[in-house]
């Protein structure tokens, strides 16, 4: 394995300033949504006094969780020194980076008091998991930020491990954080489940992964850069066994459910149930997302470029699904106040045998502006500093290539 | 007269008319108004946790088809309806249950349980959430950044998100867009100078006759809600959580 040089992405192709103005207008999108919704007021969006978090939610939380998960390729390489992945890390900090920031945006402009910003981030009550997120997923950008300047600056080299390993720790700290907001949840039949912290890890490896497959795979085609079988195979190979993962916690979760009685309702809600959410969790989040990507990863198609793309995007839908399953799910399952009495009437929907949600348009315009503010931070920060390896071609990216060759 | 004997004569005189109230308190009202100088408190004290207040609902008393404590609040507080009943705000709902088994109805008012351990203040990242020394679990809108994070952790749902501009606003009741409230068991009528005074869906159901909500000061043995809790068996609404509501059910 020669020495890995860097280079940064060339700014100045019509496809570049293209792809930029799509992005600019896709965030002016979601701002003005935003302002529609704080304008109006929530009343204008699908959420109410039900289901009080909605698709800006699914988005936020997609995207945080994704971005604590694509730090891990950088993790590998520092962490566990694996050196195939070494030359990835500036490119997954970057990436870790861009994602947080995205899904934080669209958590703030969906707050019922965005302009208390100030508020948020002066005034802690530290038994709350939220307020411990702010300082997590602040404290993550900073960490991550540090870690890609040492891993850039020559200067700083010998600390970039530390840097690493502080940032890995961080990292499940902050996922820990993001699924305890679940699962410190007393009152709802979904959640109040210590599974969700390690659910949640999983599921930031797969979705992170899978968001990270996609974005080298488009960077290195879009900047005609060599990038070799290794690397592509190597991050399938691992994306595959972290939807494993995630589906053994599922499967965890779901059985534990199914043996208590008082769980019993709200798993026939899920797995056998009226609504919206049995094919989201049969078809969208077990066939899409888990059954179909395992066949691709680990069949011959898997050989296949095109096919691996489709089964991190299948990945990253499966990924949706699952957390509207989760969050949404939660929520449109009525909580048992009287748990031994049918509630007949109710000013306030007690008697509705599940709540329903329909997403509007602007909620899902600002989801997509969170999407596009993290695609043109990573996009920006490849242009401006050298974050990608100048060729990730087996011969380089591969420690085992020229050993290869010589037997 | 020198400035040191105006000032004995006016104590004097103060000390003269405090022992005469007093003496025509306890001599023409006795016990009611010894227990109402109790509990009053000076607008300059903080509340402190000497009391606890709470209610006491006796879904038998409770009339089906009555709705009076809902409007009384709404009008006490200046709730509206705008939106429709998904988004428009519901500090008190009446909700009519069957038990699975015996199929015996009950009705019955469900709002803010007011928790000595509520769910909501634990989550709420800024504090807005806040329990007072005397019980009342309250939003502080000024605090509030409306994530609705407690509307997720309340077990009886019965907070709500302002989803629009308010208009006609209670002076004394301050809301607002973008934030959440719920009960606050009129903390204006408790924190009156000749307070506490009845809540107002308390006020209207005695008003009706129907007498199913007994509000008082759960820290007290003497007041009626606790002689109340003494003599009748009560239960609190999701019991299994261990959160020591303040407000209390009867025959549900």
């Amino acid at each position: 394995m020669s020495k890995v040089n860097y280079t940064s992405l060339e700014a100045n192709s019509k496809g570049f300033y293209g792809l930029m103005g799509i992005l600019i207008a896709v965030i002016l999108a979601g701002l003005g949504a935003a302002y529609y919704m704080e304008h109006n007021g929530h009343w204008v969006t699908g959420m109410n006094n039900q289901i009080v978090w909605g698709t800006p939610h699914v988005f936020a939380i997609f995207l945080i969780v994704a971005a604590s998960g694509a730090l891990n390729v950088a993790s590998i390489g520092t962490v566990f020194g694996k050196a195939i992945y070494k030359p990835l890390g500036r490119m997954s900090s970057l990436l870790a980076i861009s994602l947080l920031i995205g899904g934080l945006m669209v958590l703030v402009l969906d707050l019922g008091r965005p302009d208390r910003l100030i508020e948020a981030m002066t005034l802690y009550n530290f038994k709350s998991i939220f307020a411990w997120n702010i300082i997590l997923y602040n404290g993550f950008i900073a960490i991550t930020v540090v870690y890609i300047w040492f891993m850039m600056e020559k200067k700083m080299n010998k600390y970039y491990k530390a840097a690493g390993f502080v940032a890995f720790i961080w990292r499940l700290i902050l996922t820990t954080g993001t699924g305890s907001i679940f699962g410190f949840l007393v009152a709802r039949s979904a959640y109040d489940a210590a599974i969700m912290a390690p659910l949640f890890i999983a599921l930031s490896f797969s979705l992170g992964m899978a968001c990270f497959i996609l974005f080298l795979m488009a960077t290195y085609k879009w900047s005609d850069k060599e990038l070799g079988d290794a690397v592509i195979n190597r991050l399938k190979n691992v994306l595959g066994i972290f939807v494993a993962a995630v589906f053994y916690f599922v499967l965890a979760y779901h059985l534990t459910n199914l043996y208590a009685t008082q769980h019993h309702g709200f798993e026939r809600f899920i797995l056998a149930g009226p609504s919206g959410h049995t094919p989201l969790f049969w078809v969208g989040q077990m066939l899409i997302g888990t059954a179909a990507p395992l066949l691709i990863f680990y069949t011959k198609l898997g050989q296949s470029r095109t096919w691996i793309a489709i089964g991190a995007a299948l990945v990253i839908i499966g990924g949706f699904a699952q957390l509207v399953t989760i969050i949404i799910g939660g929520q449109a399952y009525p909580m048992p106040i009287f748990p031994d009495m049918d509630v007949i009437s109710s000013s306030f929907g007690d008697a509705a045998a599940y709540f329903t949600y329909t997403p509007s348009l602007p909620e899902i315009v600002l989801g997509f502006g969170g999407v596009a503010i993290a695609i043109i931070i990573f996009v920006f920060g490849c242009a401006v500093l050298r974050f990608l390896p100048t060729s990730l071609a087996d011969n380089v990216a591969d420690p085992h290539h020229k050993a290869e060759s010589r037997a | 007269m020198s400035t040191n004997e105006s000032k004995d004569t006016n104590n004097n005189r103060r000390q003269f008319l405090g022992a005469a109230v007093a003496t025509a308190a306890v001599t023409l009202a006795p016990g009611v108004k010894v227990i109402g100088l109790a509990q009053a408190k000076p607008l300059d004290q903080p509340v402190s946790d000497k009391n606890r207040w709470g209610l006491l609902i006796d879904s038998n008393k409770c009339s089906s088809g009555c709705s009076s404590c809902v409007d009384a609040c709404a009008t006490e507080n200046g709730i509206e309806k705008i939106h429709g009943p998904e988004t428009d705000p519901q500090w008190i709902r009446k909700v009519t249950v069957r038990h699975k088994e015996s199929g015996k109805e009950s009705s019955l008012p469900l709002m803010c349980q007011h928790c000595e351990n509520p769910p909501c203040v634990d989550v709420c990242p800024t504090g807005a959430s806040f329990r007072r020394e005397d019980g009342i679990v309250l939003v502080d809108r000024h605090t509030c950044i409306g994530c609705r994070y407690c509307m997720m952790a309340c077990p009886y749902k019965a907070r709500s998100f302002v989803h629009e501009e308010l208009t006609n606003q209670v002076e004394y009741v301050p809301r607002g867009k973008g934030c959440v409230e719920s009960c606050t068991l009129c903390v204006q009528r408790i924190d009156e100078v000749n307070g506490p005074r009845d809540p107002a869906c308390v006020e209207a159901c005695a008003g009706e006759n129907h007498n199913a909500i007994i509000f008082g000061d759960l820290n007290d043995k003497y007041s009626d809600i606790s002689q109340e809790m003494r003599s009748y068996q009560t239960r609190q609404l999701r019991a299994d959580l261990d959160l020591n509501t303040g407000v209390r059910y009867r025959g549900v």
